[in-house]
């Protein structure tokens, strides 16, 4: 693994032949075209309570462990109520939206899904779900970035692309990841002559190689090719219409990227608001409105991309799931498990994967949470080789997985 | 991400440095093992510091001091501070009182939500009816239809946005450089976030009582005014917690089962103290989350202040860090906690790993981290003591610190204003926090507890990149209303029709000087572009340097991202 960092570092010796080129261009020497895959993660932040998004009815001990916050099981002909799966699952009632990609078979669930590190910090439990190291903060790269890493070069600066206000964890690293808010203000805002898109061009292209200069370099890569693309001018597709909340516009934004054919291998939306200490709300409520914004947007997602979903994966996660039992509050506290959803093509969808753990006592994870059965970096490690094409041990080093889920055709 | 502190290593580095064996409680763990007791504060055996790497000196030294301390160099302060002594001028920024600061108080005058106590704020912008917030948690209303029906100055985000033109203000005008530094320093590390709930009519007040008058004290009491404000309570819900069989014996809740809730006790371990490698289990968590309840707010909504509530506490026995805090203590449980922790050798290194961060370098220095984490130990977390332990450090005037590190947006939007001459009113200050928004760092607006990142990393991307240029152009050419920027002053007595001597000028305002041979290159390859140097009409008479491009060019460099 070459680091950001180390790379950086080494640029004197072999690197100097290439110095001022964009990183993406190294690679060019052995490139053969990649396949037009496109993987989507969208991380939660905060810890879904994975027990509301997919509610496991069929379990005896869900009924009565959370007095105000629980869900109704499922009924036939009651949309009030969430939406079964299998006799044994339901979406939540907010997540209607999902449910005809569930019943087409391009979506499904991985329950009981986690980390093997116990540690119930936010902060920690991102690091190690975006780095792919879990235990290990030394990790300085993110294992999306690795995944694209291992890919054949393309020469093209948007094979990694986060929308939001920072670069992610998951994408530092190595292969020049671009983060933006928004493709139509991508750019220098010239006026009317191009000296200034030109001066600062030129003072971010010169021989330093360090984090300024090297961003530099890939920024104005990207934004002449962003604007001959035009992606920013390309509408939603099929009807689909995306709700007005940041991971809407985020996925209408990568939808574009997509459509425009600009090289995208990896994007990466966030959204947050899923740490319901206090009121979380059962059919109605906080949390549910967060699902409706949630569920919307993929759906829109899959709608507006229609036929090229055949080369998508979206995939979700979360730090971790919340207590079992409700809180003094009518939330939840920091847990262990939750569930995650894969979308797109090749997905072996309409199935909850996983071994369930149960509600019993006896079976939480410390008396008080979801115990973790599916190891996280088994179900990306899968994503990243059956839909990426990539080998998992350099993306997730040190993890051996058992067996396949099966989640990909 | 990436974690906080070092792990193991660093933490054997400090006992070794501390002088505190394993049998003195100062055993590094791994999250989950044993517990460590508490540490009396001991004087520390202080470290002999690294073989330093070179040092800086003369009017570099100046301009790094600057950097640090201020939200960066106005034109004529480098001079200042060297008429002054750098030693002399860090000491008086140590001590602000001694400070005159009546200019930014007259500005900051029209700003009223400022001085108003949190009751007057609730009266004074009254929450929506509670009828339109349940039509807009259904869904039959946007949340904009519901603002519509409420005039903008009645609404209480007006007082998150003069909070935000406060800071801008404060950071471009005030004298007190290094106490608004501190107090942005201190509110990240006790972040709460302007957007939650109750918090927008505490947030103001929250700065005033419980950061700003120990930005510059000692770091127990940060602790202390935090633990006890309303904004704190009610961001990590503590002022819900209560005993597990408690039940709300009046108001519309009335009879309902309330009980703990962790999140304020993981965090203050976590975030305010210990820091995440600091030895706590989910038992401590628990136990210290029991010590805290009743910590509540008295008529959240009307009034607003800090109460403790015997019937909402758990009154047994807990024991944190192996520490035994006997049943019957009631309000003095959470006292006695914040004395555990604050007086833990976990805190000091915790603290002075954050500081050296913000101060050093992205990588802290593990001899610096372990000499600022003595200096707490020994005077009880006195925070100028750390400060100074860090500014007269070999490391600090190193070369390995200068220019290290990359500004977060809200410096760099005020540190562009003051290296541009520039002034500001109130309204300024709105238009200033806007453009900080749009680079990355939105005043206020964290929303996780950790705050804003102190690295580089974070900040440094594509999208902000291309946002900080075209900040850079926009304030050059006077394109933000309510802000000026005197560009004339720092180009005079340069001949405008010798571009060379105007730049060299620009450059010694901007970045005194330090402009590195890559970027002067290619400035002076501008000076040729017709559009920057536009000849007179007939060819023939002086040519005139467009300086606000010029300018702009230089606030968007490399260089200038770096302080």
């Amino acid at each position: 693994m070459i680091t950001r960092r180390t790379f950086v570092k080494a640029g004197g010796c072999a690197l100097v032949a290439y110095a001022g080129a964009p990183r993406f261009l190294l690679r060019t020497a052995h490139a053969a075209e990649a396949s037009g895959k496109v993987l989507v993660a969208i991380f939660q932040r905060g810890a879904v309570d994975g027990l509301s998004m997919v509610m496991p009815h069929g379990d005896s001990g869900y009924a009565g462990i959370r007095p105000s916050i629980g869900l109704q099981p499922p009924k036939r002909g009651e949309s009030e109520r969430a939406a079964d799966l299998d006799g044994f699952f339901a979406f939540h009632p907010s997540l209607a939206s999902l449910v005809p990609l569930w019943s087409n078979r391009t979506l499904a669930v991985v329950h009981a899904c986690g980390s093997p590190d116990t540690t119930r910090s936010h902060f920690d439990a991102q690091d190690y779900m975006e780095s792919g190291t879990p235990g290990v903060k030394a990790t300085t790269d993110g294992w999306l970035a690795r995944a694209v890493g291992a890919r054949p070069a393309k020469s093209t600066p948007f094979r990694a692309v986060a929308i939001g206000q920072a670069l992610p964890r998951t994408l530092q690293g190595d292969v020049g990841a671009i983060s933006m808010q928004s493709l139509d203000r991508f750019d220098v805002r010239a006026g009317s002559d191009g000296t200034a898109r030109a001066g600062f061009e030129s003072l971010y292209e010169q021989g330093v190689r360090d984090l300024l200069h090297g961003t530099g370099r890939e920024t104005f890569d990207a934004v002449k090719m962003l604007r001959s693309a035009g992606a920013s001018r390309l509408s939603p597709a099929n009807g689909a219409v995306y709700p007005r909340v940041p991971l809407g516009e985020a996925l209408r934004q990568i939808a574009q990227l997509i459509k425009a054919n600009v090289g995208l291998e990896v994007a990466f939306a966030d959204m947050l608001g899923w740490d319901t200490h206090v009121g979380q709300g059962a059919e109605r409520g906080q949390l549910a409105l967060r699902f409706r914004d949630f569920g919307a947007a993929l759906a829109a997602f899959a709608q507006d991309l229609g036929d090229k979903m055949s080369d998508v994966v979206v995939l979700t996660m979360s730090e971790f799931g919340r207590t079992v039992a409700e809180n003094g509050n009518r939330g939840t506290d920091h847990g262990h498990a939750t569930a995650m959803l894969v979308l797109g093509g090749g997905v072996r969808g309409g199935r909850v994967y996983g071994q369930w753990p149960g509600l019993g006592r006896h079976q939480l994870f410390e008396g008080r949470d979801l115990a973790v059965t599916t190891d996280f970096r088994a179900l990306f490690s899968e994503v990243a080789t059956r839909h990426l094409g990539v080998p998992a041990a350099p993306i997730f080093p040190g993890f051996r997985p058992h067996a396949p889920l099966g989640i990909l055709a | 991400m990436r974690p906080l502190v070092q792990r193991w290593a660093a933490g054997a580095l400090l006992c070794a440095a501390l002088g505190l064996g394993a049998l003195d409680g100062c055993v590094p763990l791994e999250a989950g093992g044993g517990r460590v007791a508490a540490q009396p504060a001991a004087q520390p055996a202080v470290p002999a510091p690294p073989a330093p790497t070179p040092s800086i000196s003369g009017d570099r030294q100046i301009f790094h001091a600057l950097s640090r301390l201020t939200y960066g160099p106005r034109p004529g302060d480098v001079e200042r501070v060297r008429a002054m002594g750098v030693s002399t001028w860090i000491d008086r920024q140590l001590r602000p009182r001694t400070i005159d600061d009546s200019a930014t108080e007259r500005a900051l005058g029209e700003l009223t939500t400022l001085r108003k106590p949190i009751s007057e704020l609730l009266r004074e912008f009254p929450r929506p009816d509670p009828k339109l917030r349940a039509q807009v948690a259904s869904g039959e209303m946007s949340r904009q239809e519901m603002l519509e029906r409420y005039p903008v100055e009645k609404r209480p985000a007006r007082i998150t946005v003069e909070l935000q033109a406060a800071k801008v203000v404060r950071a471009v005008t005030s004298e007190r450089q290094l106490e608004e530094v501190m107090v942005d320093f201190w509110f990240n590390h006790f972040n709460v976030f302007a957007g939650k709930g109750d918090v927008r009519w505490y947030v103001s007040a929250y700065e005033r009582e419980a950061i700003r008058p120990y930005a510059l004290g000692r770091f127990p009491d940060l602790v202390r005014a935090t633990a006890h404000h309303p904004a704190m309570l009610f961001y990590l819900d503590n002022w819900l917690s209560a005993r597990p069989d408690f039940r709300v014996p009046a108001g519309p809740n009335r009879g309902r089962k309330a009980g703990l809730n962790e999140n304020y006790a993981r965090e203050l371990m976590e975030l305010h103290t210990l820091g995440v490698d600091g030895g706590y289990t989910q038992t401590d968590v628990t136990e210290v989350a029991r010590a805290f309840t009743g910590w509540t707010i008295d008529r959240p909504q009307t009034d607003g202040h800090f109460i403790f509530r015997p019937a909402m506490h758990d009154p047994g026995e807990k024991v944190v860090l192996g520490q035994r805090i006997p049943a019957g203590g009631g309000r003095d449980d959470g006292e006695r906690v914040i004395e555990i922790l604050t007086r833990h050798p976990a805190t000091a290194r915790f603290v002075a790993t954050k500081l050296v961060r913000r101060f050093v370098s992205d990588t802290p220095p593990p001899a610096l981290v372990a000499r600022v984490a003595g200096a707490y130990m020994s005077t009880g977390g006195d925070i100028p003591a750390m400060l100074r332990t860090i500014f007269e450090s070999p490391e600090f005037f190193s070369e390995d610190a200068y220019r290290a590190k990359i500004k977060k947006p809200f410096e760099f939007v005020a540190s562009a204003v003051r290296a541009l001459g520039g002034s500001i009113d109130a309204q300024g200050g709105i238009t200033l926090a806007r453009a900080s928004a749009e680079i990355g760092e939105p005043l206020y607006q964290a929303q996780p507890p950790t705050g804003y990142a102190d690295r580089g990393e974070a900040w440094v991307n594509a999208g902000a990149l291309l946002a900080r240029m075209n900040f850079a152009l926009g304030l050059a050419s006077g394109r933000y209303p309510s802000v000026s920027v005197e560009l004339p002053a720092l180009v005079a007595g340069a001949d405008p029709s010798a571009p060379a001597a105007m730049l060299d000028r620009l450059l010694a305002s901007i970045v005194t000087g330090q402009a590195g041979p890559q970027t002067r290159a290619v400035l002076t390859a501008q000076l040729s572009e017709p559009q920057i140097t536009r000849l007179s009409p007939d060819d023939r008479g002086p040519a005139n340097t467009d300086v606000a491009k010029l300018a702009a060019l230089v606030i968007g460099s490399p260089e200038f991202q770096r302080r």
